[in-house]
């Protein structure tokens, strides 16, 4: 797989431009105790055939990002402004009849537990059935079903046209996210979301579902995006990182520039709060302090500087009272931060990276 | 020993804290609401000092002695029939015949995939199910045998850290009541004097120490699992049984509580059963790791040996399986081990190696004799006909000599098994060398 160079969150749409398009996306949901803006000006692209990766802590934004994408939100209960764009069609504001076609059809959504995302009372073929029905109104049942056991034979379950008409109960962890995969790609979806496909399940099964997610990417050339807070699996799924932080885009970039020269404090703190399996083992585990802050009064200025162990480095208390805005990094094109540092490459190769992988510090010396 | 736990009441708390205090959360006081956590900020938290509180990987002490050793250790669990008359109609075999010692002070970290029975181990350790079989010799007693009285006053010593802090805290208690709760089970101290040792805690592990009267649900997930890890302190342990602590916290939560888990080790001298499936975190917080399949540990052996040279076809296909952030680097999917299919039932294990019907190495030896777990290193135990290396697994079985078989598993007539070194718990001063198959030492 060869990394392009990826296309900046913030150029122009074009006709034969990105397959999805989200401009200035923006989610509020009104509380009792005021508005909460889960999601503030995010804007991103995902190619036909490409991955994008999107990390961040729970209550980042990022499911309630890509909800949005799926015209999830129910429209009493949440304001959504901006634009998402899928395939040539502006989803924002779209009737829900409309969504309906589009939903599960040009894009589907994988979610994290696979127990609770499938209806316990149906059978796992029944179920794949329907949403292969739901867009074919022509199909028979016979065809249908067909077509289930095609999904299921696909994504590899054993036996397929016996384990069809199983309940999602008899089925292994494993298989269960296999069955989702395979309701979720049984019309060829242009677009996958895959929101923490992997999290609830072993080393070993998640290395099967990442293959078998990959080895479909390529069959069917759809646009891929990958929400998980497992740096491990963006480093070896995604084309593109999206960083994301109390609703917004703190760092955005191919992955190899996020994970090899982050320049934004909060990513550094992302790597340096997992071990690594390959690391040294004189590698500190420093965690990023504190909790991430609520939503409904986000901090002044940078969202990230009551947790920020760089935030001395800034002159002056910019960073408490003014929004840094994503402006480009100092190495290379497409790759986006938001942050006050004037020098960040220095601080990372020089203070960080030492401390966090000190025998990568040493090879860079 | 003194059976007053507040005995040891002079604990340097600013050590321990010092990395929750950097953490912040403590700044939640007294009467400000939860959600304005981070406006209690005014000095930015100092990237030198927080390096300084994040630790290094746990190393090896070599001369610990066990404080708890487990020998051939078995849960069976009864299936029964359905219908009125429920006959039992076979056994879960969950566990059957683990054995390993954990030393006084460290951490043992046992690791596999889920249904292999390593939180089963850990929950025959704290005695929440009587084993089967085998026995656990904590100082001096035999856990696996002990009435459940006389039980009792042993569970102070051995307490348990659970995965799910949202479920394994009692909603309608508040924290106070939650972490003096075993104090005052076990009736140590007077009920006036619950308190302070509570508050005492809750700072050891970081928390605001005022919080006491607080419920669980007015903390964040990682504090509630320092409430847990309180929990389990209250009565000084000696040994802690950590199921997936980290596994259900954010990313960088994980990091905090793993620190913590630190500092309580050395301040302490606790010693840690630490199950994860985590790889890595294993790797940072274990100098020793056991690696269970079905029941069975199938490789045990320092963190170097396990990492980095293991020999059993099985943990060389779990660590190929890890996602390694430093793949970002080179770019794609690093080359691994296909595993095929899931784990087989406990219920009805293959015969012989149980690993065999997903092995690449299996062959007709596999099906037939089980493989003992062989001591191959100094600190190096392995359970497999054909360990070896990644990429040097050998083309003949290598445990023929000492089950007296050949090749194909089949008994040699006249043979007697030379195997003197079978199973036991620790690690024997000489071991069985594949090279040369001989018994060698130091």
């Amino acid at each position: 797989m060869t990394i392009t160079s990826p296309s900046s969150a913030a150029s122009q749409a074009d006709v034969d431009g990105p397959f999805l398009q989200v401009e200035d996306l923006t989610v509020t949901f009104p509380t009792q105790d005021g508005p909460v803006q889960a999601v503030k000006g995010l804007s991103y692209s995902v190619e036909l055939g490409k991955t994008l990766g999107i990390v961040g802590e729970s209550g980042s934004g990022k499911s309630v990002s890509s909800m949005a994408v799926m015209g999830l939100h129910d429209a009493k209960s949440s304001e959504i402004t901006g634009s998402i764009r899928v395939g040539g069609t502006e989803v924002i504001g779209l009737g829900e009849s409309r969504m309906r076609k589009l939903r599960g059809n040009a894009m589907a959504m994988i979610f994290q537990d696979a127990l609770a995302a499938l209806h316990p009372f149906y059978r796992v073929g029944d179920q794949l059935a329907e949403a292969y029905a739901m867009h074919h109104p022509k199909a028979s049942k016979r065809d249908a079903r067909r077509k289930a056991i095609e999904m299921l034979d696909r994504v590899g379950i054993p036996q397929p046209d016996r384990r069809v008409d199983d309940f999602p109960h008899q089925f292994s962890g494993g298989m269960r996210q296999r069955a989702m995969i395979a309701m979720g790609l049984i019309n060829d979806p242009s677009l996958l979301i895959a929101d923490e496909p992997t999290t609830a399940l072993d080393v070993t099964v998640q290395a099967q579902i990442l293959d078998l997610l990959q080895d479909l990417q390529r069959e069917f050339n759809s646009a891929v995006i990958i929400i998980t807070h497992d740096l491990g699996v963006i480093a070896e799924m995604a084309d593109d990182v999206l960083v994301m932080y109390a609703g917004r885009c703190v760092e955005y970039g191919t992955t190899k520039e996020i994970l090899t020269r982050p320049e934004m404090p909060y990513s550094w703190g992302l790597l340096s709060s997992i071990p690594d399996v390959t690391a040294s083992t004189d590698a500190r585990l420093i965690p990023i302090p504190g909790n991430p802050p609520s939503l409904l009064k986000p901090p002044s200025g940078c969202p990230f500087h009551p947790r920020c162990a760089h935030r001395d480095k800034v002159p002056g208390d910019l960073c408490v009272t003014e929004l840094p805005a994503l402006t480009p990094a100092s190495n290379r094109a497409g790759h986006l931060k938001r942050c006050h540092l004037p020098n960040p490459q220095e601080i990372y190769q020089l203070e960080v990276l030492p401390e966090i992988a000190p025998d990568l510090a040493e090879e860079i010396r | 020993m003194s059976q007053d736990p507040n005995a040891k009441v002079g604990i340097d708390v600013s050590e321990v804290g010092a990395n929750a205090a950097e953490t912040g959360e403590r700044d939640l006081s007294d009467h400000v609401d939860v959600v304005d956590d981070h406006e209690a900020f005014h000095e930015p938290p100092d990237f030198h000092a927080l390096a300084e509180h994040g630790h290094v990987a746990t190393q090896l002490d070599l001369d610990a002695e066990p404080i708890i050793t487990v020998d051939n250790l078995k849960m069976y669990f009864p299936v029964k029939s359905s219908g009125l008359v429920r006959r039992t109609v076979g056994h879960v075999q969950a566990v059957d015949g683990v054995s390993f010692q954990v030393p006084r002070g460290g951490s043992l970290g046992l690791v596999g995939e889920s249904g292999c029975g390593k939180s089963t181990t850990g929950r025959l350790i704290t005695r929440l199910y009587k084993p089967t079989g085998g026995s656990m010799m904590f100082e001096g007693h035999d856990l696996a045998k002990l009435s459940t009285s006389e039980m009792k006053p042993l569970r102070r010593n051995v307490q348990m850290i659970f995965q799910d802090p949202y479920t394994s805290l009692n909603p309608r208690h508040t924290v106070g009541s939650i972490v003096g709760a075993p104090l005052a089970v076990h009736n140590i101290v007077p009920k006036d004097k619950i308190l302070p040792r509570v508050q005492e805690l809750l700072e050891v592990v970081g928390l605001n120490p005022e919080h006491y009267n607080r419920y669980p649900n007015e903390f964040s997930g990682g504090q509630r699992q320092r409430i847990g890890i309180a929990r389990a302190l209250t009565l000084n342990p000696k040994l802690l049984v950590a199921d997936e602590p980290v596994s259900a916290l954010d990313v960088s939560i994980q990091a905090q509580v793993v620190n913590l888990l630190q500092d309580l080790q050395r301040e302490f001298d606790i010693a840690f059963l630490f199950i994860a499936h985590d790889l890595a975190v294993v790797r940072h917080f274990c100098p020793e790791v056991a690696v269970m399949y079905l029941g069975k540990i199938v490789e045990i052996g320092d963190r170097e040996t396990i990492y980095g040279h293991a020999h059993h076809p099985y943990t060389q296909a779990l660590l190929s399986a890890v996602p390694d952030v430093k793949q970002a680097a080179i770019g794609g999917r690093r080359e691994r081990i296909r595993l095929e299919g899931d784990v087989p039932s406990p219920i009805n294990p293959p015969s012989g190696c149980r690993f065999r019907t997903r092995c690449q190495f299996a062959q007709e030896i596999c099906a037939k004799v089980e493989p003992p777990l062989l001591q191959i290193g100094k600190r190096h135990k392995v359970a497999c006909h054909f360990a070896g290396e990644l990429g040097a697994h050998p083309a003949t079985p290598v445990t023929t000599d000492l089950l007296g078989v050949d090749d194909q598993g089949s008994p040699v007539p006249g043979a007697t098994p030379s195997n003197t070194q079978l199973t036991g718990p620790g690690y024997e001063k000489t071991w069985y060398d594949l090279r040369s198959k001989q018994t060698t030492g130091v």
